[in-house]
């Protein structure tokens, strides 16, 4: 059992690591696919099967999508390779994002507790997931709800900017 | 598979006592292997040949709406042009672009390929014949589906053309379009069903009212609904008429697949077909009672048989749908799905919520239950409709 998990383990972070080090943005963004699809297959291995295939249908379905999207929408050139960081301001700032994320990342791997005590497992029907995020999580489900339907009305009210309307588009 | 098949007919039985007879000999670990091997064999033969024979089905049946013979000239009655077809594919020119993204346009015709077969592992073609047997297996059926829009992605791209990129956004426009109201019209069935075991959904609809009428989710008022909207959607996912916009091969010569050819471009057509013939299976599996018998005397019949008939039958709705309709434009093809099927999907939702809450209730209180979730089936369904043309102009049309 331990040389799947080396080999999912393997997949994932071989495939982040390459979609960090490669310049074209596209085909990192397909890297990071596959690093999420190895998420995905070590939910599978530990037996959660609801978490793993929601992890398939939300990020290998829609988030690697808003990726291509993104990178696409914006790019200036079609062979333009991902800028490389020109100044030495830039590469500290950089640093600096990813060491603020890896604090918070660490932070909150510290503070949970962790049983390293054998225990049954406990048995997560769908029923249960449903009740559990209506019930104790609900306050942050309702947080994740709002923040998102904001983020969609942003995104209705950038797209429908009428002030860049070009007279050509119009019948 | 399960324990009690002492009482049930021999046909019943009869594909696990062959596929048993044929690894009774093996050794255990050994023989789980072989099992699932076997399986998966049968599922590439079976659908790889309704494929071949669908094809030539679709032409048959267009030419008979159209009035003509259609392909009759291979073998009789043109039963061998699938097999023709087969081999011309294969011997033509394979042309990659000089400058494609060679790894990649490689990858999404066996990427678009293997994601759609695997949506096959999930549905239950009978009784005992469910390949793959999970508690979450719509989520898995949905999951595996929606990871084909990558490779769609992955052949525009890689083909380093224009128009192959701009129709692949445009394919995947309607593709995630489309997905929500096909997710949102499932979950009213898992809502009822309590379960998302694909097979716990099939025997949720077991069992006859007054001895007669099934327990199908499609006869139901949310069910009749999240049907049609599952249907449609279903249509508009596998890329078939009136939503084939991302093809069009009159107008677009073929969208994200211009730079593929041979057989990689039959690759992407056989995982069309593949995508179409899951979607109606777990549009079956959903809704029509899987591979439940409609009726009580006429469970002799063996479960796969329903399950199959059940199948070809929406698989020919397909094909006169397809003879039948004009195809959408862009505009009216996202307003659809925005406009009409997302919201009237989230009312279905509410409806089939009623439904389950009003489960015991009985006597006149039954008609109140029936005549509450029709009006919330029809009621938006019209009011809806009615408003889906407004805010577009009045249509002129032009002679050439």
């Amino acid at each position: 059992m331990n040389a799947a998990l080396a080999i999912i383990a393997l997949v994932t972070v071989g495939s982040a690591a390459a979609a960090m080090l490669g310049r074209n943005l596209l085909r990192s963004i397909l890297m990071l696919a596959v690093s999420w699809a190895g998420a995905a297959a070590f939910y599978l291995w530990a037996g959660a099967q609801f978490v793993a295939f929601a992890q398939v249908l939300v990020y290998l379905g829609a988030i690697s999508m808003v990726a291509l999207f993104a990178v696409l929408l914006t790019r200036q050139s079609r062979d333009e390779p991902a800028a490389a960081p020109a100044a030495r301001r830039r590469g500290v700032l950089a640093v600096a994002a990813a060491a603020a994320v890896a604090a918070v990342l660490l932070w909150a791997v510290k503070k949970t507790p962790l049983p390293v005590a054998w225990r049954p497992v406990p048995s997560t029907t769908v029923r249960e997931l449903g009740a559990q995020l209506m019930g104790r999580h609900g306050a942050a489900l309702l947080v994740v709800g709002v923040l998102l339907t904001i983020a969609l009305i942003g995104g209705v009210v950038l797209a429908s900017d009428r002030a860049y309307e070009k007279p050509e588009d119009k019948p | 598979m399960s324990a009690p098949l002492i009482a049930e007919p021999l046909l019943e039985r009869a594909p696990l006592i062959a596929r048993d007879w044929l690894t009774h000999a093996l050794p255990e670990p050994l023989r789980w292997i072989a099992n699932s091997l076997i399986t998966i064999v049968v599922l590439l033969t079976v659908f790889g040949l309704l494929f071949a024979f669908l094809t030539l089905a679709e032409r048959k049946v267009l030419g008979r709406v159209q009035n003509r013979p259609g392909p009759n000239r291979t073998g009789w009655a043109g039963l061998l042009q699938p097999f023709a077809d087969g081999i011309k594919m294969l011997t033509k020119e394979d042309i990659v672009p000089r400058t494609a993204d060679r790894v990649l346009h490689f990858l999404a015709p066996v990427a678009i390929l293997g994601f759609s077969f695997l949506t096959f592992a999930v549905i239950p073609y009978g009784r005992h014949l469910v390949p793959v047997e999970l508690d979450a297996g719509i989520l898995y059926f949905f999951a595996a589906g929606s990871a084909t829009e990558l490779s769609i992605f992955m052949a525009g791209w890689s083909s380093h053309n224009k128009y192959a990129l701009v129709a692949a956004m445009r394919a995947l426009a309607q593709l995630i379009s489309y997905e929500l109201p096909l997710l949102l019209s499932a979950v009213p069935v898992v809502l009822a069903a309590g379960t998302l075991s694909a097979s716990g959904i099939v025997e949720a609809q077991a069992g006859y009212k007054w001895g007669l009428v099934p327990h199908w989710h499609v006869l139901t008022p949310w069910g009749a609904a999240s049907f049609a909207v599952f249907f449609i959607s279903a249509l508009s996912e596998s890329n078939r008429s009136p939503f084939d916009l991302p093809e069009a091969e009159s107008e677009l010569i073929a969208g994200h697949l211009t730079e593929y050819s041979g057989f990689k471009y039959a690759l992407f057509f056989m995982a069309e077909y593949f995508g179409m013939c899951a979607l109606c299976g777990m549009a079956v599996t959903l809704f029509l009672g899987g591979w439940q018998a409609p009726l009580p005397a006429l469970e002799f019949i063996p479960s796969y048989a329903w399950f199959s008939a059940k199948l070809l039958a929406l698989l020919l709705v397909f094909i006169w749908v397809r003879a039948t309709l004009p195809r959408l434009r862009m505009d009216q093809l996202t307003r659809f799905a925005w406009k009409f099927l997302v919201p009237l999907a989230l009312v279905n939702l509410g409806a089939s919520a009623f439904w389950s809450l009003t489960f015991a209730w009985t006597g006149p209180m039954q008609a109140v239950r029936w005549a509450v979730s029709l009006a919330l089936a029809v009621g938006p369904f019209l009011l809806l409709g009615l408003r889906l043309g407004s805010g577009i102009g009045k249509r002129t049309y032009r002679c050439a």
